[in-house]
């Protein structure tokens, strides 16, 4: 392992006091337990709380500030947050209009935000973000993942935050942004986490592994590596597909389309898989209207890449082009 | 039950988890996401180093107290699943007392059952059930039965040991391995593995306790 690290048990630390320090002007940090903040506190709207293992930076600590989220709690590495810091977030940017916690459909975060939700003293709800197809037999999961579309939800479902509407209208917004996302990802390496100090799986030069999870988990099937656009095409395929499934017509349908770096894969190649992706869709009439390529939701330092379809209306439409204000995402304002 | 017993089982439980970090790193790189050992290591030792705190409490407040640490220290499904047991334990502890093998055995029961609600899990989802199920049912039975603690010890680590075995050729339905359908087949669930070598160190802790 070849990482920059002073001690591993110091990194998550370390790494929370230079973002909150780069990002003073948004952001502010708590420690013991750890949860960070929007520099000033909103007023008069539903509280908008995420959280999750650590490693998959910029989410979530990357999405506080304006039109996103009011806090965030930060797990030790691929481990989720523990009840404490979600009950001290809440505490803190409670506004007197309830709490919305946006949840990745992991069991441990799930249990997590669980506890803590049984033991608030406000009123909350929870919007749990399952967009990854890639799990494709329900019947013997405990339900898709969630994965780069959880960036979506929050976008949109802090934007009408914002607008002062109910914790159950932001929820419902939430839930439908949901339903109307699907991801599938593909890795071509392992990360490593640091503490673990090897890489989580072994993967040859030759390989790939399509339906990653962005933990490292393995996704479905292990294949031969190939060119590019033979991976997209298959990812594509496996999105029209679950929309198909889930009797979600993309026909004529205007869609924001997210291709997600996992970390280690350049802009260079996250572009080139854009360029396919919006070939492929477009040819199966989709309507590409909204695009953000990037790393959004990242899995370390493992090269790979997701690609998301969100089905827009007028309303999640709207909500995504509001003004957003945060360390990873600006735009509008 | 004596506290002091609680503190030294908590540190059989660290030696354990110590002892095997290559098993349990490697069980869960192959189908998990390789941190439950660093999770494991972290949890025991929280509770090891509270043990002056915890010698002054009853044994259902120090096994509260060690629920509460976990939930805050562990964090990922363990935190959560462990911590509910401890402080279900600790409740009917409460409740009902602890001077039998049968009020022990009732209150582990009421533990494992807190992890089935929390988890919404149950046997057979290659999960940590697949062996805490068949303990606690035959902890139960065998305290009802009258059987000297001896007898519990030994029969409890073959059902745990088998327990663990038996998730080897399990699909996993719930837990982080459930996304890798019939590939988790031919590798034992890390998290039954823990919970295996908790139970052997524990009981193996009564055994030396009671040749003494």
């Amino acid at each position: 392992m070849k990482k920059f690290i002073n001690k591993t048990d110091d990194i998550l630390k370390e790494s929370l006091t230079g973002f909150a320090t780069a990002h003073q002007d948004l952001v502010q940090l708590k420690l013991e337990p750890h949860f960070l903040t929007r520099k000033n506190k909103a007023q008069n709207k539903v509280a908008i709380i995420s959280g999750g293992g650590s490693g998959h930076e910029p989410l979530h600590a990357g999405y506080i500030g304006y039109g996103m989220l009011d806090a965030a709690c930060p797990g030790h590495v691929f481990t989720s947050p523990t009840p404490d810091q979600m009950l001290a977030a809440a505490e803190s940017v409670h506004a007197d209009k309830g709490i919305l916690f946006i949840v990745k459909n992991y069991a441990g975060d799930v249990m997590n935000f669980e506890m803590a939700a049984e033991m608030l003293p406000f009123e909350h709800t929870t919007v749990l973000t399952s967009d990854d197809c890639a799990v494709i037999n329900s019947t013997y999961t405990t339900g898709r993942r969630g994965v780069a579309g959880t960036v979506i939800v929050e976008k949109c479902v802090g934007s009408l935050a914002e607008t002062g509407a109910s914790l159950q209208a932001c929820k419902a917004l939430g839930d439908k942004v949901n339903t109307r996302t699907a991801s599938i990802g593909v890795a071509l390496t392992s990360c490593t986490v640091p503490a673990a100090g090897r890489p989580t799986f072994d993967i040859s030069d030759s390989e790939l592994e399509m339906g990653v999870g962005i933990h490292g988990e393995p996704g479905r099937r292990r294949e031969q590596m190939r060119e590019a656009d033979a991976i997209v095409h298959d990812m594509v395929e496996a999105i029209l597909a679950d929309f198909k499934a889930r009797n979600l017509s993309t026909q004529n349908q205007e869609c924001l389309l997210l291709v997600n770096g996992f970390g280690a894969t350049p802009l260079m190649e996250l572009y080139l898989l854009y360029n396919t992706a919006n070939q492929l869709f477009s040819q199966h009439g989709v309507l590409i209207t909204r695009s953000l390529v990037g790393n959004y939701t990242t899995a370390l330092d493992m090269a790979g890449a997701s690609i998301t379809l969100c089905l827009l209306d007028d309303e999640i439409t709207a909500h995504w082009d509001s003004p957003v204000h945060t360390a990873a995402l600006r735009w509008g304002k | 039950m004596k506290t002091a017993f609680i503190i030294t089982a908590a540190q059989a439980i660290q030696q354990t988890i110590l002892a095997n970090e290559n098993t349990l790193e490697a069980l869960d790189r192959e189908i998990g996401d390789g941190d439950h050992f660093i999770n494991m290591k972290r949890g025991a030792s929280n509770i090891v180093d509270m043990q002056a705190e915890l010698a002054g409490l009853s044994p259902d407040a120090a096994l509260n107290k060690i629920g509460m640490k976990l939930l805050s220290t562990i964090g990922g499904a363990s935190g959560p699943l462990l911590a509910s047991f401890f402080m279900s334990m600790a409740k009917v502890l409460k409740e009902n007392g602890d001077e039998s093998t049968l009020k022990i055995a009732a209150a582990f029961a009421a533990g494992v059952q807190a992890i089935i609600q929390r988890g919404k899990a149950s046997v057979g989802e290659k999960t940590m059930l697949d062996v805490l199920v068949p303990v606690s049912n035959q902890f139960v039975l065998l305290a009802t039965q009258n059987c000297d603690t001896k007898l519990i010890c030994a029969t409890l680590i073959k059902v745990a040991e088998e327990g663990m075995q038996s998730t080897k050729n399990l699909i996993a339905t719930k837990g982080r391995a459930a996304g890798l359908g019939e590939r988790a087949i031919g590798h034992i669930d890390p998290g039954a593995k823990s919970c295996q070598l908790m139970i052997e160190a524990v009981c193996k802790q009564v055994l030396e306790n009671e040749s003494r």
